[in-house]
């Protein structure tokens, strides 16, 4: 168990230091330290591409797309000391080679100058596997003759990119390598939202509302306030974020627009103005208002501004979440005593419970197949990550680090980020909807918290 | 064109030039009040030490309404916080005496308003901690009413767990966040 445990930290350092050294942005705010789950994944090989100009190559890819499949906790790539060969197609590739290092599938590819600036990425992704059995030559039977089908070769592309568009590019190979080996559609193209708070004596604005890559790079500081600001969440077209703002020293919701300096302050009730979710369609928000005497759950028309309650109550009723289809709202009530997570039709107007294990469960949201919820689970006092089964209602603790909280799903439904604390800092820590996989991304300096995962930008 | 630059320039120079007078002034001011203040001290305990057989005596100087009522609300201001029990938002009975001081001076200065903030520590989640920050002004509101004091003085807001007093993550920094501050404006 300890050896165990030193193996898994050692992994995590070795990755964290692989992660500096790529980047090339060894003070990014967020880097990633897996600390959890990497010795369950499947070995790849992402070689790395050959470059086919004169002097450096413009940007990396293969460090990018390692990166990305390593930290989706699926896939273990292999160290550059530990490839058998360089291939840079499928001609040169020894499978046997591969395969006896237990790898399954490999990443090949080429880049070349193809006009100022752009650049011609070529790559194959291949089954070494297959390769072997077939040496690469498979025929099948094709209207009465037999061809090569070279079905070892999974995928094959060329395309033009941009000198400054290599990480994106690189990424972009990572959902295709993803979705090819899963079936599930990458996420690695998305973004996340974050408050960080630094509350270092001095500082006039330590609130601020940040947009970066989901892996931390090219953040984006999109407001600064010297007062709290809270609860950030994308529009569905990927856009616009909804967000608390106390800088008018009591809570209002705005909403802004990510690419250019628009904002518009969507409510300014009495009491509480809390929790904005934008719908499905979105042209509503939910969100929490206590203008009518405690915290109810109320829908916002984007256009005409016009409020719909939904919840009418002594208790409170908080966190409001709609489910993918949009026709009903699954939000934390104390109508029962403790909170618990309810859902409400929004046509019937009818209430069930969906919690029951555990002192509390807060915070729920159901994820993009609307199979699961995923919420913060109290028992005996500690609060974690949970996911809970609609069907069977079985519950499972995917976390057991301090105070978890604020959950927010990858749009493919494959991962969880969430606010924790790590050794007393408030930091974003990444889950496996299976609970296996486990990372951190650690902040610079002051609190990270309130995560929100962007829908899929493409 | 060159004449509405000149004048441009003097409109921003001119309370700028303005503020630094005002900023020596006070600096320089303030340096002769304290030099004062000094010399007044060591005068009082020399004539104390040196035991002359003087005896100095004052006259109670009368105070205006206005100063007594500032004097109130500097002394309620120094004691405006009260702490509540783990997710729970009922006041506590040992600040009945300090509530009871608030809605006196609140009754007896019917146009002083105060704001009452609800604080939570950072267990449970920021939105429900809104709520239940919320609940706790409110609790504190409905004391303050309840005393006497009008409901137009009072307004509230939470701050949830966004605003601690004390870091950490210790049962004694929880204590000190799970507050509620009667703020006057």
């Amino acid at each position: 168990m300890k050896f165990h445990k030193t193996l898994v930290n050692k992994l995590g350092f070795v990755f964290l230091l692989a992660v500096l050294t790529i980047s090339g942005k060894a003070y990014s705010a967020l880097e990633i330290v897996i600390t959890e789950g990497i010795d369950s994944a499947r070995p790849v090989g992402i070689v790395p591409f050959k470059w086919k100009g004169d002097g450096m190559m413009p940007g990396t890819l293969a460090d990018v797309i390692s990166a990305d499949l390593m930290r989706s906790g699926k896939f273990n790539p292999l160290s550059q000391a530990e490839m058998p060969q360089m291939p840079t197609s499928d001609s040169e590739v020894d499978y046997t080679a591969w395969a006896s290092k237990g790898v399954e599938v490999i990443l090949v590819g080429t880049v070349e100058p193809y006009s100022l600036d752009r650049y011609l990425v070529s790559f194959e992704l291949i089954d070494v596997i297959r390769g072997q059995i077939t040496g690469g030559n498979a025929r099948v039977l094709s209207a009465g003759k037999l061809v090569d089908s070279r079905d070892h070769i999974l995928d094959s592309r060329q395309i033009v990119v941009d000198g400054n568009k290599f990480r994106r590019h690189a990424h972009y190979i990572s959902d295709v390598i993803y979705e090819e080996l899963t079936g599930i559609k990458g996420a690695f193209r998305t973004r996340i939202a974050y408050v960080t708070v630094d509350r270092e004596e001095g500082n006039k604005t330590p609130f601020q509302l940040v947009v970066a890559d989901y892996d931390g790079e090219n953040e984006s500081i999109l407001l600064k306030s010297p007062e709290p600001l809270m609860s950030p969440s994308w529009s569905p077209d990927g856009n616009k974020l909804a967000y608390v703002s106390f800088e008018n020293r009591r809570p209002q919701i705005f909403m802004q627009d990510i690419y250019n300096r628009s904002r518009t302050r969507l409510t300014d009730f009495e009491g509480i103005n809390g929790s904005p979710v934008f719908s499905p369609d979105g042209r509503q928000i939910a969100m929490v208002l206590s203008k009518d005497g405690n915290a109810e759950i109320y829908i916002l028309d984007i256009a005409s501004r016009e409020t719909r309650r939904l919840t009418r109550n002594r208790y409170i009723d908080t966190e409001p979440s709609w489910t993918p289809d949009g026709k009903s709202i699954i939000f934390t009530s104390e109508r029962g005593g403790k909170p618990q997570i309810y859902r409400v039709n929004l046509a019937s107007g009818k209430v069930r419970r969906l919690t029951f294990q555990g002192e509390m469960n807060l915070g729920g949201t159901v994820t993009p197949d609307g199979a699961d919820m995923v919420m913060v689970n109290r028992t005996q006092g500690n609060y974690h990550i949970a996911r809970q089964d609609f069907k069977t209602s079985t519950m499972q603790v995917l976390t057991k680090t301090y105070l978890d909280e604020s959950p927010s799903i990858a749009p493919n439904g494959a991962m969880i980020i969430y606010s924790t604390l790590h050794q007393g800092q408030q930091v974003l820590s990444l889950v496996s909807l299976d609970g296996r996989f486990k990372a951190r991304l650690p902040a610079a300096k002051g609190e990270v918290k309130s995560p929100s995962w962007s829908p899929f930008l493409l | 064109m060159q004449l509405n630059k000149i004048i441009k320039g003097v409109f921003i120079a001119l309370p700028v030039v303005t503020l630094m007078a005002c900023s020596s002034s006070t600096s320089s001011s303030d340096a002769e009040a304290a030099r004062n203040a000094s010399n007044a001290s060591a005068s009082s305990s020399a004539s104390g030490s040196e035991s002359s057989g003087v005896e100095v005596g004052t006259v109670v100087k009368e105070k205006s309404p206005e100063e007594i009522r500032q004097e109130q609300k500097e002394a309620l201001m120094r004691n405006q916080v009260v702490y509540f029990d783990f997710d729970r938002s009922s006041v506590n009975s040992e600040f009945y005496s300090l509530l009871n001081e608030h809605a006196e001076f609140l009754r007896n200065n019917p146009s002083q308003r105060v704001t009452i903030e609800g604080h939570c520590d950072k267990r449970g989640t920021p939105e429900y901690n809104i709520a239940l920050g919320e609940r706790r002004a409110k609790s504190v509101e409905t004391f303050m009413q309840n005393a006497g004091v009008s409901a137009s003085q009072i307004s509230v807001v939470s701050y949830g767990e966004e605003k601690p007093v004390a870091m950490g993550d210790t049962e004694r920094a929880f204590k000190q966040n799970r507050r509620a501050v009667l703020v006057y404006n």
